[in-house]
């Protein structure tokens, strides 16, 4: 039989005040509150190598990090890639995903742009081709272009942020629409502000 | 250790070949020849591992190497662990072989378990030939593809020109900074490809920066934090015992009177005998270790990552506690608790830094005082009635008793390695060898072969599960080929005793698929093996059947009956408050 050890039992031990959050954070038990989440764009800079691509989104996927986009491709040096990856998630949650790419050995750089950095998105539109006219007034009001047209559709590109594509979507919806494809969010940090995080050169990179 | 070259005799002390009157013509230099010499680069001196066809160009080349020489597994997860376990006991990376396939996952358990542990190891694979990958080949699997998030970083290696480069830097990566598993997969064309290229020596590309000392003016403020504190901590994890810091982690808690707590990665990091010890907090720990990590007002954890078994639940971790964390790896900094003040560095530096800091010593007698009514009050006691079964923890200190004092000792998981951590009393680093964050069962015998190859001159033992112990008792065969003087005790309750005592908690005692009604009779299948085999079962046998165990000149299996319904106390259930651990079963 088990005889379990000596000792005070749990209710008669004393208890801490204190207390912490999911996150770990010691809060006012009072006033607990979840941290609100936010939508962050991450640039990050890799060596242009197979399973790259494959490490970074397998990261988000097994640390339960939401992604909205993820691009990638080629930049101006030909040895490297550059993923912007736009997320939503708390403070703490979105330090971690930095944190965690920066582990990832082909990983040179890893940027969170400011709000003003440029990004855009490009979106095909395979919209209803009933009323051409009123399509192409549309597609103009966007600046969109359109690129391809039969009878049955007409298919517009569209480029711009992501609420401009969202609008955009929206407006030909009463048209009808066949089908959409898009991109993710490309960007770049505004004026002479690099999307390279030169400041802290890996010395985070475990 | 396999013998081959036997023409070439080697010197015993650094494994130099002196010159073979080899009349061969000179084999051709290939991608194979390169890995090899990356792995002579790297100061290998043993690697562990199973033949197959797609690694057999490879391991052609080692045929050649005086100086590494390579330990035949029965299994490739054993040839993992055995890495691993010679990781932590050697304190450089452990290296596996495996071929394509079923070869490449039978080591993805020791890998994962590697990586969990941060322990370093490189694991060398297999590949079909490049031409063939993505068709399906004969025993092609995605090895890379499998191991990406179990390792730190892997490679697939391109051509006969740059492989042994890749092996180097697999090498460097394993070693650096926060350590952990890498692996090369190595295609057969790659390997049997000619090349001049030879290897430098183990690497790190440019990118990876580790940093060694905290940022000062953190390093300032925490300082400020500890002087001030009245009930201040040392947690101390893992990160102490790969970084070599238990000496300055000693100082600092001799210097400035703190209390010191592990967990269980770092058990032998700081003597468990010492009056400032609290050994092991956590799931298991002692109800002092937890009482303090629950109270105590500044806790300053030391390369650790707050992992579940720890904390408990997060909610009631350390509440009252300003964080003091110093970590090599940023990314553990406020992952699952938030450090107050980050310090990102080696452990040994950023304990020095702090100590320099240091303008005062806390007033922490009450503190201690309370820590040691804590340690009267919850003592690990155990009874031991003549008429009831053979207690484990009774087992394990005997064995502690009888062993000197920097034996190893390895574990498969359950409650026997429950009862290994609390009942031994660890005094140096590097002597408790366990599967901690992977919680592998079978981990203990390849491990006390890994670490006996590690360190032939220090007693191993390794304390089983019955079901552990059947997971990969099969290595066994190799203890006794290799000639390992190591003592196999198996802590038999022919149950698996930890989901055993859960369902007893938790699921009304309704024992399913726990009891295992019937068990070999592990005595004789030791003798099968070739190795020595005894069976105890009172308490009046123990003593001269543990002598008889650590006489035997080779492996020997101390098959002990335990008492089948003994249980591991304390218990902090699974998100449970740490503060209100259970002593006894009426208490969850
Ligand atoms: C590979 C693996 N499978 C399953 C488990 C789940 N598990 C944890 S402890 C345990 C029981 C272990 O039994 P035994 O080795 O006899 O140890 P005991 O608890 O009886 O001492 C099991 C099945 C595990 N940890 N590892
Ligand atoms: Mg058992």
């Amino acid at each position: 039989m088990s005889s379990g050890l000596p000792g005070p039992a749990p209710t008669e031990r004393p208890t801490p005040e204190g207390r912490r959050n999911k996150q770990g954070i010691r809060i006012d038990p009072e006033v607990e509150a979840e941290p609100a989440t936010r939508r962050a764009v991450i640039s990050v800079l890799v060596e242009h190598e197979p399973g790259v691509l494959s490490k970074v989104s397998g990261l988000f996927s097994r640390r339960q990090f939401n992604i909205e986009s993820l691009t990638v491709g080629p930049t101006e040096n030909d040895s490297r890639a550059r993923i912007t990856v736009v997320t939503e998630e708390s403070d703490p949650g979105i330090d971690q995903i930095e944190k965690q790419l920066r582990k990832q050995i082909p990983v040179i750089s890893v940027k969170e742009l400011p709000e003003n950095a440029i990004n855009r998105e490009l979106a095909l539109v395979k919209v209803e081709a009933e009323n051409p006219d009123q399509v192409a007034a549309v597609a103009e009001m966007y600046d969109a272009n359109t690129v391809d047209a039969c009878p049955e559709t007409v298919t517009v590109e569209i480029t711009g942020s992501r609420q401009k594509i969202a609008a955009a979507v929206e407006t030909f919806e009463r048209f009808g629409v066949h089908e959409v494809t898009r991109t993710g969010t490309a960007a770049l940090a505004r004026g002479s502000e690099s999307t390279t995080d030169d400041t802290t050169p890996q010395s985070t990179n475990q | 250790m396999s013998e081959r070259a036997s023409t070439a005799p080697t010197d015993g002390a650094t494994g130099e070949a002196t010159p073979a009157e080899d009349e061969e013509p000179p084999r051709p230099r290939t991608g194979a020849t390169s890995v090899v010499e990356a792995l002579e680069n790297a100061g290998v001196e043993y690697c562990f591992g199973v033949q197959g066809g797609a690694i057999m160009p490879v391991y052609d080349a080692l045929y050649d190497s005086q100086a590494v020489r390579h330990v035949t597994m029965a299994h490739e997860q054993g040839a993992a662990h055995a890495a691993d376990a010679y990781g932590i006991v050697s304190g450089e990376p452990g290296v596996c072989m495996a071929t394509s396939g079923p070869g490449a996952t039978n080591l993805v358990t020791g890998i994962a378990d590697a990586s969990m542990d941060s322990d370093p190891v490189v694991a060398l694979t297999g590949q079909v030939p490049t031409e063939f990958v993505g068709n399906d080949a004969f025993q092609e699997t995605d090895t890379t593809g499998v191991t990406a998030p179990i390792t730190k970083t892997n490679y697939f290696a391109s051509g006969a020109d740059t492989v042994g480069d890749d092996v180097s830097e697999a090498f460097g990566l394993a070693a650096a900074g926060r350590p952990g598993p890498t692996l090369v997969d190595l295609p057969k064309d790659v390997t049997q490809d000619e090349t001049d290229h030879e290897p430098g020596p183990p690497t790190t590309p440019d990118t990876y920066q580790v940093t060694e000392r905290a940022d000062p003016s953190a390093v300032r403020e925490a300082a400020d934090t500890i002087e001030a504190a009245n009930k201040p901590l040392l947690l101390v994890g893992g990160g102490v015992i790969k970084g070599d810091a238990s000496e300055e982690v000693r100082q600092f808690a001799n210097t400035y009177d703190v209390p010191v707590t592990t967990t269980m990665p770092a058990v032998g990091a700081f003597p468990e005998d010492h009056e400032l010890a609290l050994e092991m907090a956590g799931m298991h720990g002692t109800g002092y270790a937890n009482m303090a990590i629950t109270h105590t007002d500044c806790l300053v954890a030391v390369g650790c990552r707050f992992d579940d078994r720890l904390t408990g639940g997060i909610e009631t971790f350390a509440p009252d506690a300003e964080v003091v964390h110093v970590d090599i790896d940023p990314a553990e900094i406020s992952k699952n608790v938030k450090a107050d003040y980050p310090l990102v560095g080696d452990a040994a530096t950023v304990v020095t830094q702090l100590d320099e800091a240091m303008r005062a010593t806390p007033e922490t007698k009450k503190w201690r005082a309370t820590c040691q009514q804590w340690k009267s009050e919850y003592p690990m006691d155990y009874a031991t009635p003549d008429d009831e079964p053979l207690k484990p923890q009774f087992v394990v200190e005997a064995f502690d008793e009888a062993t000197e004092d920097d034996a190893i000792v390895t574990t498969g998981v359950g409650q026997h390695q429950m009862w290994a951590v609390q009942y031994w009393q660890y005094t140096e680093p590097r002597t408790w060898v366990s599967s901690h964050g992977l919680g592998t069962m079978g981990y203990g015998l390849p491990a006390a072969i890994g670490a006996k190859v590690a360190a032939p001159d220090t007693q191993v033992v390794s304390f089983e599960g019955d079901g552990s112990f059947l997971m990969t008792m099969q290595e066994l065969s190799v203890a006794v080929r290799e000639n390992l003087d190591i003592t196999v005790v198996v802590l038999n309750n022919e149950h698996i005793g930890m989901v055993r005592q859960w369902q007893d908690a938790f699921y009304d005692r309704r024992r399913m698929a726990s009891e295992y009604h019937w068990c070999p009779d592990f005595a004789t299948l030791a003798e099968g093996f070739g190795a020595k085999g005894i069976t105890v079962a009172e308490y009046d046998e123990v003593a001269d059947a543990i002598t008889e165990a650590l006489e035997y000149d080779g492996p020997a299996v101390l098959d002990c009956y335990i008492d089948p319904e003994e249980n591991v106390y304390p218990m902090v259930p699974s998100g449970g408050d740490n503060g209100q651990f259970a002593l006894e079963e009426g208490h969850l």
